[in-house]
């Protein structure tokens, strides 16, 4: 649900046949009868943009035929905390509410406490104010009836896959979820993927063997790319980026570092001080003192609550507010939702510095379609880049494996690594600074010591600094360790300034043992597929967060036949009982099982009090999910509450940022997705023979009751067109879209791929993104791709 | 005496990644050809001088209203007794005696194409209309003559395409059929006796290809 794995993540179907060869089910959701449902033993169609009602739905199955596993939610889930009288939810809004603000205050949702702060429980889940009795009522009105009425899926192929996925919540069984873009692209991105997490725990599928949610990424690393920070509201390990109102290092860690009053909570986030100042000894090295706050004061500052993710930066661009652009192994000219709008904002910009392995649309913006290169001020560099297999380095999957890769063959002609081209372009900024640069010292203090002896970058420095070293000799507990030695893992971190990190959840993936990144031995001591001298996985090589909950209150496997981890009592020696320990995956921590009250730990040891969020007060539109429709969407209601679209979402509102729900010029929902021959926009693939002549065209797949309607026969070009844009396409009319019925409507989806665009190959068509609204989900700005409206119809003058 | 090698095709199995149409036309170092979207995922439409293996889409909906889409990955089956080979008397096709391959040589310039074509009940064989020379799949002769799986079953992700000795091949097709026989009473493997690229599938073979089970 929300992937299409056999087209997209064609590998992982691979392992998903080996879970069918073991007596495995397959289930399929999807608005579109995909390559994966081929393979599925249920199949459910569903409207774009409904994945909350139908996931809602399985909710409500799951506690009305008490399929959850009770032992695991009551003792591993927030299920039995108790919610705070201010908490409320009327009419799709949730106490808190402030509609000027377009926010919520969150401590409206807060857990009423004991005296000695620990949070409130009613382990018999009887108490109403309980989390189990509010997800009881908050998904009572997600009935089969209503939920179909929504999302158009036949109540009975509804019924047939809650009842297939809720077998999974026994001991004995494992069901896991496989998502991507089709669950984030949305105005409830994380909302989606949340109502998963909370069915998972209600089954008891989380940090088991064969359990999980999992993401398939977008890009082979995006996890990789995550954590090590890319994003702007995070520092590598997923620290929080400072805010300009957090004036000094104690009250930026005061206000990142969470608290407990439970004493079974290892609430491991406590130690994020030690990370953070180990990560700034990596930035300034000797310069970085408790004196002066470890530089804290050199780290650029957000402003409070500002928001520099995609759509923002891109108005920003837009409103010519940013003046130079680095398009770093990127297309937004087609990559961007509202791409007329991001090509527009290009043309604003005083430079451009575009590096690929390709020329491409946005590098070329000047001379696309519609827009006179006389009227464009924009400079634009290019920069040849090296291709993944023509440098050294790790990547990171979904499982959290850092993989590193060799460097199969130089970069043909001036093309070099990115690592060479940050170190060519510090050194020139570093300069600049030293001739008469403002408020210098952040670059001119920055340890950058990461070159090879010929001056190339070299990944080997970086990856062992990241890993974190020793400053000076040290002696933690019994062991000394000498200064210059890599650190054996981030539980040795110190926030006294004596050690360095780069990341401290990838501190000993480069440790004295060397290079575990590229470790390659296949053997599987658990049976269960964790490989674990193979690579490496963060943190500390766990294949399996959260595994400890994999096992009862004693350290048992709930599933004996598939055990993850188990605890083994110490054996008596000369009349003294040894501690026992834990033996399978690396546990999370080292405490005993929770059945022991003193020593014995919870399992979610991330979270503050230690269990699992199935009511979750972080997110900024809900501890619970709660449907609503699309920004544009075809149906005049929600058919849950009278809030209509989600009521966080920021909504953009310049000439550029127009939209439309339930408009007669655009009755038809459209969604995007890709096709296996092209990668992201096609940069890469649309140069290559064999794939554009497997997939040589931008396309628009319809059913046939929607091409019977408009006169469109198969294989014709058709005009699909939003309020904000317009494209040729091939009709592909098939069997596979069918049209929904929706309450008493029947509602027509197409679907669009977004691998192609103006500049190859000739009448390859353009990207889909000119259709697709700039709105995002309020807490990602994940862009709202997959469920927008438009309209189809025949091109003038026929095919 | 050898039996050879088969190629095992698991439609049921097969998610369409088309891994082994590009990889056919990457080891044998065959061009990307002029194509557009003819309203279908198909491409190219047809096997050519410089196409040998296509992955065949198929839709529409069963009795229940229910969608289907198959996918059947064609190419040569390399037949024990291969029909394009009626028409050569001067070895412009070969069986090559170790492993099953059947071959087309140079020397198929001067056969009848027609004829030959005509000849083969899957309708494989396609001509070069510049040097007239015929082509098709050669089971990757050059790698399972070295050791080396054939390229299209290299690719494969999910297990669809097997290759190895005859007997084994045989024996998993059959072990496969009665597996999928529990859910699929049609479940069936094409012409396992008169081919050495045998298919399995689950529904009529026609459903998927027009000559998937022979012309």
């Amino acid at each position: 649900m929300g992937s299409n794995a056999a087209a997209n993540h064609p590998i992982s179907m691979k392992w998903v046949q080996k879970a069918k060869d073991n007596g495995g089910i397959l289930i399929s959701v999807d608005p579109r009868y995909t390559q994966t449902s081929t393979k599925a033993d249920i199949y459910a169609p569903l409207r774009s943009g409904t994945d909350i009602p139908f996931l809602g739905g399985m909710i409500k199955y799951i506690l009305d035929n008490e399929k959850y596993f009770k032992d695991y939610v009551v003792n591993y889930t927030n299920a039995s905390f108790i919610v705070g009288p201010k908490f409320d939810f009327q009419d799709g809004l949730f106490a808190g509410y402030d509609p000027k603000t377009r926010s919520y205050d969150k401590t409206f949702w807060a857990f009423e406490r004991e005296q000695d702060d620990r949070v409130k429980r009613d382990d018999t889940l009887q108490d109403p104010r309980c989390v189990y009795q509010l997800l009881k009522k908050h998904y009572s009105r997600y009935t089969p009836e209503l939920v179909s009425s929504i999302t158009g899926t036949p109540v009975p192929d509804l019924l047939k896959v809650y009842e297939a996925y809720a077998s999974t919540g026994t001991k004995d069984k494992a069901g896991t979820i496989m998502y991507a873009m089709g669950w984030t692209q949305h105005t409830v991105g994380v909302q989606n993927i949340r109502t998963m997490c909370m069915i998972q725990l209600l089954l008891g599928n989380m940090g088991i063997a064969g359990g999980g949610v999992n993401a398939l990424r977008g890009e082979a690393n995006v996890q990789g790319s995550t954590d090590q920070g890319l994003l702007f509201h995070i520092l590598p390990g997923y620290l929080a980026y400072p805010r300009a109102n957090q004036a000094n290092m104690e009250a930026y860690l005061k206000a990142i570092t969470p608290k407990t009053a439970e004493p079974m909570s290892a609430n491991w986030p406590q130690n994020l001080p030690k990370y953070f100042v180990s990560l700034m000894k990596t930035f300034w090295g000797d310069k970085a003192t408790k004196e002066n706050d470890f530089g804290y004061g050199w780290l650029p500052k957000l402003d409070a609550g500002q928001n520099c993710s995609w759509l923002n930066l891109f108005d920003a661009m837009y409103e010519g507010k940013i003046k130079g652009f680095f398009a770093w192994g990127q297309n937004p000219a087609c990559s961007g939702a509202n791409a007329h709008k991001v090509r527009q904002a290009l043309g604003k910009l005083d430079w451009l510095v575009n590096l690929n392995i390709f020329d491409n649309e946005t590098g070329s913006f000047w001379k696309g379609p519609g827009i006179d290169p006389k009227k464009i001020k924009t400079e634009v560099f290019m920069l040849p880049c090296a291709a993944s297999v023509e440098k050294e380095g790790s990547i990171s999957n979904s499982g959290r494996w850092a993989q590193w890769r060799y460097k199969a063959v130089d970069a043909p002609g001036m093309a070099k690594p990115d690592g060479d081209i940050l170190v060519e372009l510090f050194d020139k900024i570093r300069a600049l600074y030293k001739k008469d640069g403002k408020f210098p010292e952040p670059i001119l203090n920055l340890k950058w010591d990461y070159v090879d002896a010929k001056g190339h970058f070299d990944p080997h420095n970086v990856a062992k600094e990241i890993n974190g070293y020793f400053l000076k000799d040290v002696k933690i507990g019994e062991t000394e360790y000498k200064k210059g030695t890599p650190v054996p893992g981030f539980a040795l971190l110190q926030a006294d300034g004596s050690t360095s990190s780069g990341n401290w959840i990838y501190s000993q993936s480069y440790n004295a043992a060397g290079n575990n990144m590229a470790r390659r031995k296949k053997d599987d001591p658990t049976g269960l597929g964790l490989y674990p001298e193979w690579s490496w996985a963060w943190p500390v090589n766990r294949r399996i967060i959260y595994n400890r909950a994999s096992t009862d209150l004693n350290g048992q496997p709930w599933n004996p036949k598939r055990a993850l981890l188990k605890w083994e009592e110490g054996k008596e020696v000369d009349g003294k009982k040894q501690p026992g320990k834990w033996v399978g995956d690396i546990p999370d921590g080292p405490w005993p099982p929770m059945s022991d009250t003193k020593a014995g730990r919870y399992p979610f040891i991330m979270k503050p009090d230690g269990l699992a969020s199935i009511f979750g007060p972080g997110l900024v539109d809900g501890p619970f999910p709660e449907h609503y429709e699309p920004l544009e969407c075809p149906v005049p209601k929600n058919a849950l509450s009278s809030q209509f679209t989600n009521p966080t979402i920021k909504i953009f509102s310049g000439s550029m940022d127009k939209h439309l729900t339930c408009d007669p010029r655009f009755p038809f929902v459209g969604t995007t997705y890709r096709v296996t021959e092209h990668w992201q926009t096609g940069i890469m693939t649309r140069w290559q023979p064999w794939l554009i002549e497997a997939q040589p065209q931008m396309f628009v797949e319809m059913s046939e009751e929607l091409a019977k309607l408009r006169g469109i026969k198969n294989g014709e070009k058709v005009k699909v067109s939003s309020v904000r844009g317009e494209l040729e396409a091939v009709a592909i009319v098939t069997t596979r879209f069918r049209p929904f019925k929706i309450g008493d409507v029947t509602v027509h989806e197409v679907g669009m791929p977004w691998c192609f665009g103006w500049m190859t190959p000739k009448n390859g068509g353009e990207s889909v993104n000119l259709l697709t609204p700039n709105v995002g989900d309020p807490n990602t700005m994940i862009p709202e791709s997959k469920a927008f409206m438009v309209n189809v119809t025949k091109m003038e003058g026929g095919a | 005496m050898s039996e050879g090698y088969s190629i095992l095709v698991d439609t049921s199995k097969c998610t369409a990644c088309r891994g082994c149409q590009i990889a056919c036309k990457q080891w044998n170092g065959l061009p990307g050809t002029q194509t557009k979207n003819e309203g279908t995922y198909e491409n190219p439409v047809d096997l050519s001088a410089d196409t040998w293996k296509i992955l065949r889409y198929s839709e529409g909906t069963v009795p229940s209203g229910a969608p289907f889409w198959y996918f059947f990955s064609e190419q040569c089956r390399h037949c024990l007794s291969p029909g394009c080979m009626a028409e050569s008397e001067k070895g412009e096709i070969v069986q090559d005696e170790k492993t099953g391959a059947v071959l087309f040589t140079l020397k198929t310039k001067s056969l009848n194409y027609d004829a030959t074509r005509e000849g083969c009940p899957y309708d494989i064989p396609r001509q070069n209309p510049k040097t007239k020379e015929l082509f098709k799949c050669t089971m990757c002769f050059d790698r399972i003559t070295n050791n080396m799986i054939p390229a299209c079953v290299k690719s494969c992700p999910t297990g669809a395409m097997v290759f190895g000795e005859r007997p084994e091949i045989l024996d998993a097709a059959k072990a496969r059929v009665q597996e999928l026989s529990k859910k699929y009473p049609n479940a069936k493997a094409i012409n396992p006796d008169e081919v050495r690229v045998i298919y399995i599938v689950t529904d009529d073979p026609k459903k998927y290809w027009k000559f998937a089970a022979g012309k």
